[in-house]
């Protein structure tokens, strides 16, 4: 459908490419590459003796118990964290898009907790929660509730799944009040004069119109609690206690940089970069679709 | 015109004759991690060596915490641009050792400098823990400490105990810690930073305990770890009973847990010696005592951290390497920096000034940490722990013991886990 535009010179398109080439050339395929060299070598920290040992690096990784571990970790954590953050933002969106007074300052408050840096975010939380020290850790103590994420993994994983996600609700809040904007208001009044009350007409109308950014907003917190959380696990949990909180991510980093097991960890780095291509292709191919259906 | 060309002509040759006139100074870079009232001493002490001379230059560079150290320096060695000093933490010996064309030896860098070398003078603990086998000096002790006992004079008086002898086995810490706790003294009686490195590996160098084969990595890096022994089992298993009703409160896995002693929560801690300056800080009415043992006490082994330095410089730098740490071995440099900062003096002659002085007199705490490093002539059990991965093998121990903490599994369950992951892990490193 889209009419097609040709270009009379030849080399002109590649001159303009170029520094995009090279920036992705630089910044990606070269570490990548490096990535996978590295993956393939057994060597000691100093890189003084350096064996190519091909693929058993990840034979190692995947029969490691531990990195089974770390997935179901994981999954438990993006899982948690996803839906956290989309349903609270989702609920602020609906109820903030009701307010007509101040909803300026509804929304700005709202957005604000984005601009904190991962690490912070983690430092907040830790300091509200920690067992000795933590103001909100004694109020749990007065309810009864025997608080102590230091020991207990569960209670370690809900701290660390909260901070993530409180940290993504303004991002998700952002992209659902956009949505909801786009809704026809039209479509609303008529289903609310044939007699669907609000409830109804949320998930009949609001909801099911709001799929596209939900699906969006899914592929992008899911790729959120996979990478971009290693900060807040950091500063929190160090991804402990035993290994209740330890991501895919925090253990390439603890393997490789704590450990200093340079091979086990570039396996995993590349295990992971596999899984961020195939969450991209992803959203490439359905959400680039259905976001622009109308 | 023209005087404007002369002008900028001096003014090049100014800048590059001022350039050139550093040629003649040797700079040296020394990587660390000291943090706050340490690191103004290690400021101090460049500063002191640079105005001392004229020849050289140490240029001290913070790299982060120990572990973060340690890799940039790794990492800096990969890239080629390696510094000539680097500290490193007492669990990172093992893997500077194993790295053996990566470092030069500090005998051999002492060598070339203007004064004779002679190991005599150092304290004999220490030094042969920074040394190989054959005893050949690797590395330069900077800063060593080892754990004693802290405890709250208050909470004390008030749990009816008696203030001035703090409890000496651990059967009686165990006791002391049950009576805080159900006096309502405090609501924890025992809290302590390190499972590791204080109720692992100087517990078994204190009791003469077994931690693991071949002179726990001192003769040769393949280490079957014993932790799994009767002993350890008993005194986890003691840890982790007083852990269920918060009579032993856990604070994390490194010093997290200085915050719960100074918050006044518990009665006794065990902790560095090098944490006495944050105790004292705090205006707390504490008392301190030597580690306590199960029924006799051995040596400990240090901890803290050395400098290393690291090979394919040149001979030049090497000089002002030996010159800086001939300086810093000089009686008053070491005498002043034990007192200042609580790390033990790593000569003799520092030891007996200091003594001399009548510093332990008013500081007591002070000559615990230098009394429990000599004690007695080391065994085989107490020379020192050493792994080509340490800092991993600690983890493995944190996480079981955690485990174990939460009421996940026993001491010897526990235990058995971190030997046999721990072992697995050793065996890896060394490539095996």
């Amino acid at each position: 459908m889209t009419p097609r535009v040709v270009f009379p010179n030849k080399i002109l398109p590649y001159l303009l490419l170029a520094p995009q080439l090279a920036i992705t050339l630089i910044f990606f395929y070269w570490p990548a590459s490096q990535a996978l060299y590295q993956s393939m070598l057994r060597e000691d920290p100093f890189g003084l003796k350096t064996q190519f040992v091909w693929f058993a690096n990840f034979r190692k990784v995947l029969a490691d118990p531990n990195y089974v571990n770390s997935l179901y970790v994981t999954v438990v954590f993006s899982v948690a964290t996803t839906v956290v953050a989309m349903a609270v933002a989702l609920l602020l969106a609906v109820m903030a898009d009701k307010v007509v007074r101040g909803r300026g300052i509804y929304r700005t408050l709202l957005i604000w907790p984005y601009a904190v840096a991962p690490a912070i975010a983690g430092m907040l939380w830790l300091f509200l929660f920690n067992p000795s020290i933590g103001s909100l850790s004694y109020a749990l103590r007065a309810m009864g509730i025997a608080w102590d994420p230091l020991l207990n993994g569960n209670q370690a994983m809900v701290l660390v799944v909260a901070a993530a996600a409180w940290k993504q609700i303004s991002y998700n809040f952002l992209f659902f009040v956009a949505g909801l904007q786009a809704i026809p208001r039209t479509l609303i009044e008529a289903a609310a004069i044939d007699g669907a009350g609000e409830t109804k007409r949320f998930w009949t109308i609001v909801f099911p119109l709001l799929a596209p950014t939900t699906f969006f907003l899914l592929v992008i917190n899911t790729t959120y609690a996979f990478f971009d959380t290693f900060g807040i696990i950091h500063a929190v949990t160090g991804g402990g206690p035993g290994k209740a909180t330890e991501t895919l991510v925090y253990k390439v980093y603890n393997d490789g940089f704590v450990n200093l097991i340079l091979g086990d960890s570039a396996a995993q780095s590349v295990i992971l970069m596999a899984i961020v291509i195939a969450l991209t292709a992803v959203q490439f191919r359905y959400v680039e679709k259905k976001v622009h259906y109308g | 015109m023209k005087i404007n060309g002369v002008a900028a002509v001096t003014g090049v040759a100014f800048t590059l004759l001022s350039t050139t006139s550093s040629f003649a100074v040797t700079e040296i870079s020394w990587w660390h991690a000291m943090t706050g009232a340490n690191n103004e001493v290690v400021e101090q002490l460049s500063k002191e060596f640079n105005e001392s001379q004229s020849d050289y230059k140490v240029v001290p560079v913070f790299k982060g915490t120990y572990p973060e150290t340690l890799n940039a320096g790794i990492a800096a060695f990969r890239a080629k641009q390696p510094p000539t000093i680097m500290q490193v933490f007492d669990a990172g010996t093992g893997t500077m050792m194993a790295a053996e064309g990566a470092i030069k030896p500090v005998a051999d860098v002492l060598a070339m400098g203007d004064k004779p070398f002679d190991k005599s003078q150092y304290l004999p603990g220490i030094v042969s823990y920074y040394s190989k086998p054959d005893g050949t000096m690797l590395s330069f002790p900077y800063n060593s400490s080892s754990p004693i006992l802290y405890y709250n004079k208050d909470i004390f008086q008030k749990a009816g105990l008696d203030v001035d002898n703090p409890p000496k086995t651990w059967n009686e810490v165990w006791e002391a810690a049950r009576k805080i706790k159900s006096s309502g003294a405090a609501p924890c009686g025992f809290t302590s930073t390190w499972l590791t490195w204080i109720h692992t590996e100087n517990f078994a160098a204190w009791n003469d305990y077994q931690w693991g084969t071949n002179e726990n990595g001192i003769a040769d890096l393949n280490v079957e770890l014993k932790i799994n022994a009767e002993p350890f089992v008993k005194h986890f298993q003691a840890l982790a009973d007083l852990a269920k009703d918060g009579t032993f409160k856990y604070g994390g896995r490194t010093s997290e847990a200085k915050q719960v002693f100074l918050a006044g929560e518990c009665g006794l801690f065990t902790e560095s010696s090098g944490g006495l300056g944050d105790v004292v800080k705090s205006g707390m009415n504490f008392g301190t005592g030597m580690l306590p043992y199960d029924t006799e006490s051995q040596n400990m082994i240090p901890g803290g951290a050395s400098l290393w330095v690291f090979g394919g410089k040149s001979d030049e730098e090497y000089k002002a390497v030996a010159a800086f740490f001939n300086f810093l071995s000089q009686t008053d440099i070491q005498a002043r920096l034990h007192q200042v900062s609580g790390y033990l003096p790593v000569t003799l002659a520092a030891y007996e000034k200091t003594k001399a002085d009548g510093f332990y007199e008013k500081n007591p705490a002070r000559e615990i940490p230098i009394k429990q490093m000599m004690g007695k002539a080391p065994t085989e059990n107490s020379k020192g722990v050493r792994l080509a991965n340490l800092p991993q093998v600690r983890d493995i121990l944190n996480e079981e013991y955690e485990k174990m903490l939460a009421g996940d599994q026993t001491a010897q369950q526990a235990l058995d886990n971190a030997a046999q992951r721990g072992n697995k892990a050793i065996q890896e490193a060394l490539g095996n």
